[in-house]
Order: C-alpha cells, then sequence, then structure tokens
C-alpha cells in the first residue's frame, strides 16, 4: 500500500467521525439559526420559515440576551484574571527553590480540576449556604455579617466566579510551572551576579519569558469561561433573577425548555462569533504588547 | 533564623492553598458520614459525631446510585476505547504518514478547537434523534467518537518517534498497517495511557451532553444523578455528599494512579507545535 | 405514593403490571418534552396541565373524547368546571384531572385577632386594608424586624393572574394577542403592587430553602399565598400550640370571594402507545372515588371529583373548607402553547411593577408587546389553516373557564 493511500485509510474514520458528528450538524446548526424552527416545527415540517438574520435580530432586542451576556462578561472579567493570577501565583512558589514536597502540592492544588463539576457545585452549594455553610461562618467570625450568596442577585455571580476560580486554577498552573521550568537557569544566574533581587529577577526575566505561556493560557482561559453553563446549572437554575444566566444557559433555555431551536442555535452562534472576535481581539493586543 | 523565613512563608503558602483546594472535597467525605441533619446547625460541624454509612445504602439501595455508577463507568470505558481506535491512527498519520493535503487538513482541524462544541448540540440531538439513537449509549458515545484534541496529542507524541525505525520498517517490506500494530502502537504506549486517561476522565465528567441524550433513569450517569437529586433532595445535605463522593471518588482514584501521564499530556498539549 | 394503589388495580385486572417512574418536578417539563420529541413517551402520565397545548400541538397526546364518551362514571360534571376546562385544547379533551392545585389566601388567625380583625377578607378593598393596617400597628416579628403583613414571591405568578382573571381574559381575539393592557389587567396589577408595597418580599428561586413554615410559625407575616399540599404539610411542620391557629381563606375578588387559578396535573395518555385500552383502564380505576380518598388518606392531596369530596369528611380537615368552595370558582389558564413562555414575561415584568421600577401601566403594555411578539407565529400558522379551509385549524380557542 502506497504511503498516500495509507496516509487516508489511517485518517478516514477519524475525519468522518468529525465531519458527521461535528462538521455537519455545526453547519446544520447555523442553518437552524436562519429559522423559525419551534415546536410547531416538531409537530409538522411545514411549519417552518426561512427568516434570515432574524433571530439574530431578534436576539439583540432580547433583554435577557443582553442580561446573559452581561452575567457572561462579568464572569469572564472578574474570574480570569483572578484564575491566572492564582494560577501564576501558585506556579511560581512551586518552582521555587525552597519548596519542599513540591509534587504532593502540586497534586494537592490540581485535584479540583480533575474533579465532576456537578459533585463539587454540589459541595460549594452548602459551603455557600447562608444560614450554614462554612463560609458565612468564616466570615462571621471575624465580624463579615452573612451574605446570601446564592440566593441575592448580587452575589449569584461573585460566588459561582470563586467557585470557578477554585475548580480551574490547578490547570493553568501545571501549564505556568512546564513553562517556567523550561526557562534556562543560566538567565537566572546572571541576573544574580549582576546583583539583581529576586523581584527585579521576576520582573525582567521571568514574566517576559512566560510571555507566550501568559496569552496561552489566557486565550484558553476566556474561552472556558465563556462557556459556562454547569455551575449556573447545578447551583441556581440562571436565578435568582436571571443573574446567573450566562449565554449558553440561555441557549439550552430556548433549547431544550421551550424548544424555540432556531432562536437557541443563532444564540450559540452568537457566543461563537463572540469568542472568535475576543480571541482575535486578545492576539491583537499582544502582539501590540512584544512590539511595545 | 533570618534565612529560614522565606521558606516557611513559601511552604506556608502552598500549606494554605493545598488546604484551600483540598478542603471542600475532605469535608465532602466528612459530611457524608454525618447523621443526617448534623450538618444544618451552628457552628457548622467539620467532623462527623457518629459517622454512618447509612446515606450510601440509601444512595445505592433507594436511588438507584449503584446503576448511575455502572453507566458511567460503561461508558468512559467505551468512551476510551472508541478514542483510541478513532484517534491514534489519525494522530500518526498526521505525524508520519505522507499524503496530499495532510498540512492543510490538519490546519482545518485545528481551526475547528474553536468553535466551542455547544453549537452542533442542537443539530446533533435532531440528527441523532433522526437515527433513532436518542437515549441509548450510542447517541451519547457518538460524538467523542474522534476529537481533534487527542489526534493532536497523538501526533505530538508522533512527531517524536525516530523515522529511521519506520523507514527500517518499510525496507525490510512490512505494510503501513503492520508497521503500525508491530512498530508504532508499542513506542507510542505512553500516550496512549495519556489519551486513555484523558477520555476517560472527559467521560466520566461530561454533563450536559449526557443531559440532553439521555431520558430514562435506567441509562443515567453520575453527574446526571447526582443533578437529579440535588433537585429533589435540596435539604438533605449528607445524602448529597454522599453522592458527590460516589461521583468524584473513583475519576480521583484513576487520576492519582496515572498522574504522571495526565500531566504529560496536558504540557504536549498545551504547547503548540 | 401512587404505587400503592397499584397493587389492587394489577390484581383487578390480571396480566397487567404497571412500572411507574419518577420524575423530579423541576426537570419534567424538559424530559417530558425531550421524550416526545423523541417518541419515547410513556403510555400514562402525569402531565402538568398548563403544558397539555404544548404536548397537543406536537402530536403527542391521545385525545380522550372517544374514551370519556364510552366511560359514564367519568361524567365531567363531577369536575371542577376551571379544572376540567383547563384539558382542553382545539376542541378535543387530553387529560382527566388527577391533582388540582389553585391558590388560596393562607393566614395566621391568631396573628390577625391581634390586628383586631375577626374574619379574614371578602374583596380587594378589605385585603388591601388590612394589610395597610398590620403595617401600619408594626408590631415586631422575629428577630427583631417588624411584622410583615403578606408573604410574597415576586417568582410566582399565580396570584397575579388570578387577580387578572378575575378582570378579564388574558389574551383575546382568539388567543391571538395579549389582552394584558386591557383595563382589567391593569388594575389588577396596580392592586398586586399595592399589595407587594404591604409585603415581605421574596424573589427566589430553588435554591435557597425558602424556611417558609419555620417563619409562618414564628409569626414574621401573617398572610401567604400557597396552595393545597400546604394543608397537610402545615399540619405536619407546625408547633403544638399553633396546629389551630392557622386557616384558608378564598382569594379575594373585587365584589366578595373571588376566582383562582386552576392548575394542577392531569392523567394523560401519549400517542403511539399499544397499550392504549389497559392505560385508559388505569385511568379510570385511579379515577374512582373510592380509590382517590384513599390515596387522600395517603398523601393528604384532596380529590379532583366532586363525587368524592362526598360522604367524607374531608372538608372537616383544616383549611379544606375554603380550598372546597375555591375549587368552585376557578379560571384555567389560556391554552396555547406558548404559554411558559408568556408567563416568563409576566414574572419578569410584574416583579418590576412591584418594586416599583416601571409603573403597572408601563409593565402592562411592555407585556403584550412581548406577548405579541411570542404569539406571532401562532396568528400565522392559524391564518394559513384558515386560508385552507378543509384543514382543522391548529389552535382554535375555546371559551377560557367559566367567566362572569
Amino acid at each position: 500500500m502506497s504511503s498516500t493511500r495509507a496516509g487516508w485509510f489511517f485518517v478516514a474514520p477519524a475525519l468522518l467521525a468529525i465531519a458527521v458528528f461535528f462538521l455537519l450538524p455545526v453547519l446544520g446548526g447555523f442553518g437552524l439559526s436562519l429559522t423559525d424552527f419551534d415546536l410547531y416545527t416538531i409537530a409538522d415540517w411545514h411549519n417552518l420559515r426561512f427568516v434570515g438574520l432574524r433571530n439574530y435580530a431578534r436576539l439583540l432586542e432580547t433583554p435577557l440576551f443582553w442580561r446573559a451576556l452581561a452575567n457572561t462578561a462579568f464572569f469572564v472579567v472578574a474570574g480570569v484574571p483572578a484564575s491566572i493570577a492564582v494560577s501564576l501565583a501558585t506556579a511560581l512558589l512551586l518552582h521555587s527553590r525552597l519548596t519542599r514536597w513540591a509534587k504532593a502540592f502540586r497534586t494537592a492544588l490540581f485535584a479540583p480540576v480533575v474533579t465532576t463539576l456537578v459533585a463539587v457545585a454540589v459541595i460549594w452549594m452548602y459551603l455557600l449556604h447562608t444560614r450554614y455553610g462554612l463560609i458565612n461562618y468564616g466570615l462571621s467570625l471575624i465580624g463579615v455579617p452573612r451574605i446570601d450568596w446564592l440566593g441575592s442577585p448580587r452575589w449569584s455571580m461573585p460566588a459561582i466566579a470563586l467557585f470557578a476560580v477554585w475548580k480551574n486554577f490547578g490547570y493553568n498552573m501545571v501549564i505556568f510551572l512546564a513553562a517556567l521550568q523550561a526557562i534556562p537557569g543560566d538567565l537566572y544566574e546572571a541576573a544574580r551576579i549582576d546583583g539583581a533581587s529576586s523581584a527585579q529577577q521576576l520582573r525582567f526575566i521571568t514574566l517576559p519569558s512566560l510571555a507566550p505561556t501568559l496569552l496561552l493560557v489566557s486565550l484558553m482561559t476566556v474561552a472556558g469561561y465563556f462557556q459556562l453553563f454547569a455551575e449556573p446549572y447545578v447551583m441556581t437554575q440562571g436565578g435568582p433573577l436571571q443573574s446567573t444566566t450566562s449565554v449558553l444557559y440561555l441557549m439550552y433555555e430556548e433549547g431544550f425548555q421551550s424548544w424555540n431551536l432556531g432562536s437557541a442555535s443563532a444564540v450559540a452562534f452568537v457566543l461563537f462569533f463572540l469568542l472568535l472576535l475576543i480571541t482575535r481581539l486578545q492576539l491583537a493586543l499582544a502582539r501590540r504588547w512584544s512590539a511595545a | 533564623m533570618k534565612r529560614a523565613l522565606p521558606a516557611v512563608l513559601v511552604n506556608g503558602a502552598l500549606l494554605a492553598c493545598a488546604v484551600g483546594s483540598l478542603f471542600p472535597l475532605f469535608w465532602m467525605l466528612s459530611v457524608s458520614l454525618m447523621p443526617a441533619g448534623q450538618a444544618s446547625h451552628l457552628p457548622p460541624p467539620i467532623l462527623p459525631r457518629g459517622a454512618t454509612l447509612a446515606h450510601y445504602r440509601q444512595l445505592f439501595e433507594l436511588a438507584g446510585m449503584g446503576r448511575s455508577l455502572l453507566n458511567s463507568a460503561l461508558l468512559a470505558a467505551l468512551c476510551t476505547l472508541l478514542s483510541l481506535c478513532f484517534n491514534v491512527s489519525a494522530g500518526y498519520a498526521f505525524a508520519k504518514l505522507r499524503f496530499r493535503g495532510r498540512e492543510r487538513v490538519f490546519t482545518a482541524l485545528l481551526g475547528a478547537l474553536v468553535i466551542p462544541g455547544q453549537v452542533a448540540m442542537i443539530p446533533l440531538f435532531l440528527l441523532l434523534n433522526a437515527l433513532g439513537l436518542v437515549d441509548t449509549y450510542a447517541g451519547v458515545l457518538m460524538p467523542s467518537l474522534a476529537g481533534v484534541f487527542g489526534i493532536f496529542l497523538v501526533r505530538q507524541y508522533a512527531l517524536t518517534l525516530p523515522d529511521e525505525l519506520l523507514e527500517a520498517g518499510r525496507i525490510d517490506g512490512a505494510s503501513e498497517l503492520r508497521l503500525f500494530v508491530s512498530v508504532v502502537l508499542p513506542a507510542l504506549r505512553p500516550i496512549l495511557v495519556t489519551l486513555g486517561l484523558f477520555s476517560f476522565l472527559g467521560s466520566w465528567n461530561d454533563f450536559l451532553w449526557p443531559l440532553i441524550i439521555l431520558e430514562r433513569d435506567e441509562l443515567r450517569t453520575l453527574p446526571l444523578a447526582l443533578a437529579s437529586l440535588s433537585r429533589e433532595h435540596k435539604q438533605d445535605l449528607e445524602l448529597m455528599m454522599a453522592g458527590s463522593v460516589v461521583t468524584v471518588l473513583p475519576a480521583l482514584i484513576v487520576f492519582l494512579s496515572l498522574q504522571r501521564h495526565y500531566m504529560q499530556g496536558l504540557l504536549a498539549g498545551s504547547i503548540k507545535g | 405514593m401512587v404505587a400503592q394503589l397499584l397493587p389492587e388495580f394489577e390484581a383487578s385486572h390480571p396480566g397487567l403490571r404497571v412500572h411507574v417512574q419518577q420524575i423530579p418536578f423541576l426537570s419534567a417539563h424538559e424530559k417530558f418534552l425531550t421524550a416526545a420529541v423523541a417518541q419515547r413517551t410513556p403510555d400514562l402520565a402525569q402531565l402538568g396541565n398548563t403544558w397539555i397545548p404544548e404536548f397537543a400541538t406536537i402530536g403527542a397526546l391521545e385525545p380522550l373524547d372517544e374514551e370519556l364518551a364510552a366511560t359514564p362514571s367519568l361524567a365531567p360534571d363531577d369536575f371542577f368546571s376551571g379544572s376540567w376546562s383547563a384539558n382542553e385544547f382545539a376542541g378535543h379533551t387530553y387529560g382527566v384531572p388527577w391533582y388540582v392545585d389553585t391558590r388560596l389566601l393562607f393566614f395566621r388567625t391568631d396573628l390577625l385577632h391581634e390586628a383586631g380583625f375577626a374574619e379574614p377578607p371578602r374583596t380587594w378593598d378589605e385585603w388591601l386594608a388590612m394589610l395597610r393596617a398590620i403595617q401600619q400597628q408594626g408590631r415586631p416579628g422575629p428577630g427583631g424586624d417588624p411584622r410583615a403583613a403578606l408573604f410574597l414571591r415576586l417568582d410566582e405568578p399565580e396570584l397575579l393572574l388570578a387577580l387578572g382573571l378575575q378582570q378579564a381574559p388574558l389574551l383575546r381575539d382568539g388567543d391571538r394577542y395579549g389582552n394584558f393592557r386591557s383595563a382589567g389587567f391593569v388594575q389588577a396589577l396596580e392592586y398586586y403592587s399595592s399589595l407587594a408595597q404591604v409585603g415581605l418580599l421574596e424573589a427566589q428561586g430553588a435554591s435557597q430553602v425558602a424556611n417558609l413554615w419555620d417563619d409562618f410559625a414564628r409569626g414574621a407575616f401573617v398572610f401567604y399565598i400557597g396552595g393545597p399540599w400546604q394543608l397537610g404539610e402545615l399540619g405536619l411542620r407546625l408547633p403544638e400550640q399553633l396546629r389551630d391557629s392557622w386557616n384558608t381563606a378564598q382569594l379575594p375578588g373585587r365584589d366578595g370571594p373571588g376566582a383562582s387559578l386552576a392548575l394542577g396535573a392531569s392523567l394523560v395518555m401519549f400517542k403511539g402507545s399499544p397499550r392504549r385500552r389497559e392505560a385508559w383502564q388505569l385511568i379510570q380505576y385511579l379515577s374512582r372515588p373510592d380509590v382517590q380518598r384513599r390515596f387522600y388518606e395517603l398523601t393528604g392531596d384532596l380529590p379532583p371529583r366532586r363525587s368524592s369530596w362526598e360522604g367524607s369528611d374531608l372538608a372537616a380537615q383544616r383549611g379544606a373548607a375554603a380550598y372546597r368552595a375555591q375549587l368552585e370558582q376557578m379560571y384555567s389558564l389560556p391554552a396555547v402553547p406558548e404559554w411558559e413562555r408568556i408567563k416568563g414575561a409576566v414574572i419578569t415584568l410584574e416583579e418590576r411593577a412591584a418594586r416599583g421600577v416601571i409603573t403597572p401601566r408601563a409593565a402592562a403594555v411592555e407585556l403584550d408587546r412581548r406577548t405579541d411578539r411570542i404569539l406571532e407565529k401562532r396568528r400565522w400558522i392559524l391564518e394559513r389553516a384558515a386560508t385552507r379551509t378543509e384543514r382543522n385549524p391548529a389552535g382554535s380557542s375555546r371559551a377560557v373557564g367559566a367567566l362572569p
């Protein structure tokens, strides 16, 4: 068998699976988003109209959509920097020469990443309980009054953001750690000989060397955080007062509770376009920064 | 004394973070053993008084958790198997086999990584509905048959295989298939473990897709059972924690025993070629 | 619980086994719809009656007209008219009422006496005056805050919908357009907003465990709006000394006790079941007055048929008298598949009006705007069907409930 034929033969199953179960639905989704597919259509597929971009236009007029967008944006803006900061800080700590039992610490800090989201969301629901939750109890010990975390529209999203940071920071931490370990030691040697302090070494060697990794991590984390769904679904059902309805949660409600599959698909694609835009933006900013 | 301080600070900070990371999990275990209602007191107890396995019994006898555990395990195992079948050959081919359009196709696949999976879910549901696969194991597994990430992972690793090894085999007259089975697969063993691990954990922890495609209680996976339980038994804190333990523990054990491979895969996947 | 009634059924119908699957209420709607779309439905189910239009529209439900005609023991007259009409859609009957849910006033009799009132209110004006008086008195409640007159959950629109329906239909023109900007509904919304001003408001979804009974027992408020399932719960959860210190009353109307909503669940049969006859036998069995009385003994759920109430002392149970009276005055909600969405819009806007963010009039106008948009496709389908006179219109309306 020639190499070319073998090559195609080897990739065919995977490509076929991807084509049928991913690409086709994605295209189908885009098509759906241009129709008014809903319950009536399920009843009788003649009840289907091509409506062009009307679903998208309607979305822009739907207050809940903007709410969902704002909620998701808040989650990203609050959660991503916090998550990256914690990841970086712990990675730096783990990387330090002063650290003992680094492997054990690394495992402990990483553990939340592999836990099932639903299971730990349930744990946090109770940790955040207004009356009996340990978090409020801890706060009360330092004189802070009880916060109704999951019951107040103001604090519900911050609570979810806190939970998300706890769950995910280990992932980026490991990536940072690997990148830190890849920085040649000679750079630090040379700096030490020149009399640079730890803080200066951090600022002039470590951080610049980490720049590409930082970019990668922020791209991945932003993309991940934009796809917020399971936490609102399990912990708050999008409430209270729709304060935790994320864009994907909206899609789920539209699609699988109201069966407005046309507009639900539009929501999904809006998310996609948004992500694309934001990724582009991040890349452009990064290019600017590295040029400066 | 002064020189010891930084070390104390660094290790102390790490310890604090580790406690922060692990405490909720520890608390989950602790509460699951508390008698019913004990956790709903002020001040909230941290350790059980009169530890009991009653909630676990209730889960398995009354709430059918055993069935959900079985479903999760079976689905995860099948997913792992399928993932290995579909992705390994493709990853190897993209790395080592020359064929026209190879680079273009691979770049296109990488582009697909940007598309969030949820975009495909609704039409995928309709497609599987037309095929009669809603509420079946097959329906759950179909979308994860091939993943770009898996192919990417294998390719990264396969790139490091020495070409001479493969050339030698070809000169000896071995067919590509033979080469793949007897030379390549053994060489790829570490990444196979990693890929298997990722697939297993990915399937075990999957929530949204099984939520959409599964309907009967008998087919529920652990995350679904837990979510359903949490909506009905909001007040039964201890029961819920037992459910969480059952859901989290197997995955944690699998992860801990194969940690090294997991980290390896994570890093390979993150450093884009 | 239903499972306990089944052995007798299975015994009297040899060869039939009934398999019951319980679904948590919060996910029931999604699960049923998904099942209906995938055509993997059970033979028979207990379905919320506000969902019947949706399921009937997608052709998932079996019309029961034939079976009903052949079963004189299931006479529509024996059921409360509001709840029977909630099972009708496009000229057919799709369900037999199983559980009737309606909303009543629940109140602490001792606290009401303390405030100077011997009887619960009968009219809107009486109630508002009572609530204001209680608020004025400002007696201390638990935890130091003043006692509230009324506990109102803003994410539960049933009270507002009942008040609205007392005045005018919620939709107009064959259920093609919203009727929220009608004088009747606006008045109801204005009244509701005034209630909100004297009330203890909570707009909370499912995530916080509302310790309703705890707070009721501790005197945090005097009135709240509740449903029949609480009649039994209160009996269990209140401390001994308060067992007789509460009661229920019908919802006030403009000029006397008013109507409430006909909610609840019905027994429905899904299309495509090969066991249609057997499923009907089970429905018949479960609708027998003696079986329903036994169900009451098991669960405390009061029966949906008049004959099941007769010859028993069900109405003597605390709180049941007002409930029984209310059952005679109920309106069903509009029978359109889009109802859940419209209800969502109602919740959003009534909450804003109640919190004073916008005026009731503005809220009503906006509600109409959203409702009209939600119903756009229905209008299109009806128009299309009207131009094809051979086909039956997809959703011709029926007179809703028993409007005065």
